[in-house]
């Protein structure tokens, strides 16, 4: 990988970082509302694959923990921030929220509250896209939880069947809200409970970016060459809570530390200092330039946009314009 | 003009809808090699292919997902579930999804997708088989839900039902796949929308949809005979639902009988009624009568399961009663 790359990788995970953090910032404001899901210590998983996917082509879905997949897949972080303020310019004109981020122009096609509500409709993006032969696979980021739904059965088992060009990558990051998965889930390594689904699978450490790079760029050749599903199972750690009302009771400080020593952008960082590719006066530098860009452009357009108009409350419920050839209404005779 | 039967009206619906766009598939419980529990799809197999003829495993929730992600990037697919019973296993993603992307993505995803399920009962299916529902769809923002009386609407709103951009809930009825009814041979569509009269009359207004139309139809005729001429209204669509048609009756007649399949509660029935009450109160004689199914499960014995559910001699009582007859 070109140095350059790999620059342009470190500042889009500290990027990453300073969104969600300016996104907790907000929600302490209260100019944040609904439930708002972070995403800190699990970058390198979307940064990585997509990364290795091709962003803006491919059809990307999640679930609510869903800005920095919009955001890696293209979608204007401006946006992004503007929907979470529910704003009129937001991703979803205000609508959504940060659990439904939605951008069709990169083909980012979702963030769904329902775990496991995704499963099903990846494997249908990926047979809309292998049936118009366009050359999309679609790619579905979910929780380790997620996979305890019917779902996650029902469409390993179909997606394999029809050889759905989809690949499912699990962000296992051991707990469900407040469940560890040793307490919910027979196996902990996930990637084996598709093989009952003749399905391929396999499993990655998910803090380091090199390593789900490498891993992503297989797994992503095997589905556009051969059109079929693959699982792809990365052992990754949230920072943060749940959400924004999670005092983290579950868990242990020591747990905690551990996996922060993991941190993917403190372990992408350190190799690119040691290969020469970077210095800390760099960093520094990137860290200031980014934290002006979410300020002084993000934060600031979010603020600045205007709020949907009341009169457009019942707008986009059903199609707004629809053709009366289809529609109607039936007139009676003589009415 | 040919005689056709509702089954095979949808089957030509398919065969035509599949033909015009290649968008268009179909997905669904044994509905390909073996032709379709309704022969809804009889003999498309063979000519459209295991791509767009799906058979799918009986995973109602994620196959109808599949679809509505389909639908998401254009393609239109016709999901049928064997029966309204299943699609409660699909609820969520009809309900939670389909229904919701539209408003979600404000505006910027549709999910054109159409949804054919019967609701109703049969004969002696028992509690399992024999759900109607119509009212738990009807209640859903983001729905259209529709209900063909016969195969002239059966084809006609199939076909409208591909080409419009919302999801589209079509409710047959395990009881009307057999009836028949004469269809012009040329290509046609029937609108989604409005409700239709089906006989005028001036006495009473008796509405229905989906199966009890016929109900209504039966006890109009019964009425005339003692003299009382009946308008029968077929509702058509649950969602968004014609209060104008219905108000322009009842202010014709000044009585009404609304008849459903389903049991009364929270039912289609309550929903005309709050309209008639909000949009023409003033208009009534008397009070509106609702002719609807026992509130229980409905029974095996078909002795009880005929008096769980309204027949032609109960819309006629009803209407009786809203006329101040009994
Ligand atoms: C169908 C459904 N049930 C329950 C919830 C509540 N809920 C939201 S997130 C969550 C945990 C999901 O955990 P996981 O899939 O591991 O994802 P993570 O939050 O760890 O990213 C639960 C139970 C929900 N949103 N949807
Ligand atoms: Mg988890």
């Amino acid at each position: 990988m070109k140095p350059e790359d790999q620059k342009r990788l470190l500042r889009e995970m500290i990027f990453y970082r300073r969104f969600e953090d300016r996104c907790f910032e907000a929600y302490m404001e209260r100019k944040v509302g609904g439930f708002l899901h972070l995403y800190s210590g699990q970058e390198a998983v979307a940064t990585g694959v997509l990364e290795r996917a091709k962003p803006g082509h491919d059809y990307v879905i999640t679930g609510y923990r869903d800005h920095v997949h919009a955001l890696k897949s293209g979608a204007p972080a401006r946006e992004v921030m503007a929907e979470l303020y529910g704003k009129e310019t937001g991703s979803s004109k205000g609508r959504g929220g940060s659990m439904h981020i939605f951008d069709p122009t990169v083909n980012f096609m979702g963030g769904y509250a329902l775990v496991g509500q995704p499963f099903p409709l990846a494997a249908g993006l990926a047979l809309g896209a292998k049936h118009r032969g366009e050359g999309q696979i679609a790619i579905c980021f979910l929780g380790d939880g997620a996979n305890n739904q019917g779902t996650f059965h029902e469409t390993m088992n179909m997606a394999s069947v029809w050889n759905l060009p989809v690949l499912f990558v699990c962000e296992n990051n051991e707990y469900a809200i407040g469940t560890h998965i040793d307490r919910s889930t027979a196996v902990r390594d996930q990637y084996k409970r598709v093989c009952g689904y003749n399905m391929e699978a396999s499993q990655h450490d998910g803090m380091d970016i090199d390593v789900v790079m490498e891993a992503a760029s297989k797994a992503i050749d095997y589905v556009r060459g051969e059109s079929k599903p693959y699982f792809i199972e990365f052992m990754t750690y949230r920072f943060r809570g749940h959400s924004m009302s999670d005092a983290k009771s579950y868990r242990t400080k020591e747990e905690e530390a551990e996996w922060e020593k993991r941190d993917p952008i403190k372990v992408y960082s350190r190799r690119l200092k040691k290969a020469g590719v970077i210095s800390d006066a760099d960093i520094k530098a990137m860290e200031k330039e980014i934290d002006d860009e979410v300020e002084n452009d993000i934060i600031k357009f979010a603020e600045e946009s205007p709020e949907p108009k009341i009169e457009d409350l019942t707008r986009y419920v059903l199609d707004d314009n629809p053709d009366p050839r289809w529609i109607g209404p039936l007139v009676n005779e003589g009415e | 003009m040919a005689e056709t039967a509702y089954w095979e009206a949808i089957r030509r619906a398919h065969d035509e809808e599949m033909a015009n766009d290649k968008m268009v598939i179909a997905m669904g419980e044994d509905i390909g090699v073996a032709g379709g529990t309704y022969k809804a799809t009889s003999g498309l197999f063979d000519k459209y292919g295991p791509e767009r003829i799906i058979d799918t495993p009986i995973s109602e929730n994620s196959y109808t997902g599949i679809g509505i992600g389909a639908s998401m990037v254009g393609m239109r697919p016709i999901i049928e579930i064997m029966s309204i019973n299943f699609a409660l296993l699909a609820l969520d993603t009809i309900v939670n999804a389909a229904a919701k992307i539209r408003y979600m993505s404000g505006g910027r995803i549709a999910c054109p997708l159409v949804i054919r399920t019967p609701g109703g009962t049969a004969h002696q299916l028992a509690a399992q088989h024999s759900a109607r529902l119509a009212r738990m769809f009807m209640s859903t923002a983001g729905l259209r839900v529709v209900t063909p009386r016969g195969p002239v609407d059966a084809y006609g709103m199939l076909k409208s039902a591909v080409r419009c951009n919302d999801p589209v809930v079509i409710i047959e009825h395990e009881r009307m796949y057999n009836m028949k009814e004469e269809m012009p041979e040329e290509e046609f569509f029937r609108p989604l929308e409005g409700a239709e009269i089906v006989r005028r009359g001036t006495d009473i207004t008796l509405i229905g949809y989906n199966y009890n139309v016929h109900l209504c139809l039966g006890a109009a005729d019964k009425l005339a005979k003692d003299g009382i001429s009946a308008e029968v209204l077929d509702l058509r669509s649950l969602k968004p639902l014609d209060r104008e048609t219905i108000r322009r009756s009842v202010e014709k007649t000044h009585r009404v009988v609304i008849a459903e399949e389903d049991e009364a509660p929270v039912g289609v029935g309550a929903e005309i009624m709050a309209a008639i009450n909000e949009d023409c109160f003033f208009a009534l004689d008397a009070q509106p009568i609702r002719v609807h199914a026992a509130d229980v499960p409905v029974p095996y014995n078909a002795r009880l399961e005929k008096e769980a559910i309204p027949d032609v001699e109960d819309v006629y009582q009803g209407a009786l009663k809203a006329l101040g007859k009994i």
